[in-house]
């Protein structure tokens, strides 16, 4: 029992692949303009995390050491088609505004390093706990630093939450601050940087508060 | 700068001196806006280096007195539109303390002009506050108004001359349809070129990087010329427009940012002046010392490893 506390706190915290390992940079820093965006990309990550995690522990032993990482890599690519394909068909609108970073969750890196690291070393049943924590971990981290941004780059939270959740998303939007013109520094790519670089320093300051 | 012989604290005070005569041109035109901005500028920085310096646990006083901060708030409040919203000079010094400096380990550590990162951020995030310029002399119960009640007067607000020749050219029209001059531009970049010239005077900045700034931006706005009349503006409007003067003497030359040896100065004040006539003339922004200054604060860990001079007695 004590393992799998271990791997969920490797994965929210310890180890979190956005903030520690800083992997899964170019989605993270490039689709975190707002919300849902975030939601979006890291649900379709974490699926991709979990399958790619089981399927590569189940077939560990089979695997080739030689040609290991070309089959993690084609394993992987199966399941972001797979994403890519369900997305296209039920979230069409998040499918185009997410574009070309469904496809790209083939070369996340987190993603490989946890196949190689956690999954092909271990039962399938702590990979799937693995790949499930690193997932939630890295989306957290999507969801705060899209959060941060949509707040201060236009006002509002959830704005176009429909895309994912239908009509009842519209209910769901906030406008924070009412008149607010927006800081566009945040929605842009510098305001990704020095959230992803303020979210990494708090954490480190919790770490270093508690040794 | 140790070599003038002067400490931190005296060097802020003399540049703050200098850019008195500047500030006042700004004031015969355009009325009490600059005063307004450069008063909220100033405490809104005092509080601001004061709450960070305590929460990085130094010395508040030390911190507060050297000068530093309200240099940067000054040349932020007199870089930005006089009439400018309330918020914009205090989220704009904002930024520039804590990102710009206090992040990066306090002043001396920083790699980027503190002012113009501010500069650059409120240019970016706000576009529409931030080319909204004086046209006319406001009173102060009128500056009072606009900037803290955003009340807008008719006649008093409108885009610069460098803004005015972009849009004109964009339109299709040649530069003989555009009116690009300005005398109000041009008696305040004379009030910041004496107030450079007495910082010269009184060896506060060195002469490389003032010298090699206006060198850039006249060899660029000439070259430029010779392909293309009709589009480029000329030499002496490069140097009498926007912020050129307050760039060349008192936003290049910070000791902190720029390079230090003395052919580095050149090469950094040089290739600031091409990038500015660049930006004017190509880029989208009607004018670009904040994002020259910034592009070369980047090169200068490189422009001083290969400018170091000679050790004597060392091949």
């Amino acid at each position: 029992m004590n393992d799998y506390i271990k791997i969920a706190k490797n994965g929210l915290w310890t180890n979190n692949q956005a903030l520690v390992a800083l992997l899964g940079l170019c989605p993270l820093l490039a689709v975190t303009n707002n919300i849902v965006n975030a939601i979006g990309l890291g649900l379709a990550t974490t699926f991709v995390l979990v399958a790619s995690n089981v399927t590569v522990s189940i077939f560990r032993n089979q695997i080739s050491k030689e040609v290991r990482i070309p089959i993690f890599v084609l394993l992987i690519a199966s399941f972001v088609t797979i994403v890519e394909l369900l997305m296209q068909s039920y979230f069409y609108d998040l499918y185009l505004i997410l574009g070309i970073f469904v496809p790209l969750i083939v070369t996340n890196c987190a993603i490989l390093a946890r196949a190689e690291a956690f999954a092909s070393k271990n039962s399938w049943d702590k990979s799937a706990l693995d790949g499930l924590m690193m997932g939630i971990g890295f989306s957290l981290i999507l969801i705060l630093l899209g959060a941060m941004r949509e707040l201060i780059g236009s006002g509002t939270l959830f704005d176009q939450s429909s895309l994912i959740l239908g009509s009842l998303g519209d209910t769901l939007s906030v406008t924070v601050f009412n008149d607010y013109q927006g800081t566009l520094l945040a929605v842009l790519p510098p305001g990704a940087f020095i959230g992803l670089g303020l979210i990494v320093a708090v954490k480190n300051y919790f770490d270093l508060k508690k040794v | 700068m140790h070599s003038t012989g002067l400490n931190t604290n005296q060097i802020m005070r003399q540049v703050i001196y200098a850019l008195a005569l500047g500030v006042s041109a700004s004031y015969i035109f355009f009325g009490w806006g600059i005063v307004i901005q450069i008063l909220l500028g100033v405490v809104s920085a005092l509080v601001i280096e004061a709450t960070f310096v305590a929460m990085r646990g130094r010395p508040v006083l030390e911190s507060i007195s050297d000068g530093s901060a309200v240099l940067t708030a000054v040349l932020l409040a007199i870089s930005i539109p006089s009439i400018a919203p309330w918020w914009i000079i205090v989220v704009g010094v904002a930024f520039a303390i804590i990102f710009g400096k206090q992040l990066y380990g306090g002043l001396g550590s920083n790699p980027f002009n503190p002012a113009m990162l501010g500069y650059a951020f409120l240019l970016i995030s706000y576009p529409l506050q931030m080319t909204t310029w004086p046209v006319d002399f406001s009173a102060f119960s009128q500056a009072i108004n606009i900037i803290f009640n955003a009340l807008s007067f008719d006649g008093l607000s409108g885009a610069t001359r460098l803004d005015e020749v972009k849009i004109g050219l964009s339109l299709g029209n040649n530069l003989a349809s555009i009116q690009v001059h300005s005398i109000s531009q041009a008696w305040i970049n004379a009030g910041f070129l004496v107030g450079g010239i007495y910082l010269l005077a009184r060896k506060v900045i060195f002469w490389h990087i003032p010298m090699a700034f206006i060198s850039g931006i006249v060899v660029m706005a000439l070259l430029v010329l010779i392909f293309d009349s009709q589009t480029h503006l000329p030499v002496q409007n490069h140097l009498m427009l926007g912020g050129t003067m307050l760039g060349a003497f008192f936003i290049a030359t910070d000791p902190i940012s720029a390079s230090t040896t003395p052919k580095g100065r050149l090469i950094y004040g040089f290739l600031i002046g091409v990038l500015i006539v660049v930006i004017r003339n190509y880029g989208g922004y009607p004018d670009g010392i904040a994002f020259a200054v910034l592009l070369m604060n980047m090169t200068v860990p490189l422009i001083d490893q290969y400018t170091q001079p000679k050790v004597f007695g060392r091949s």
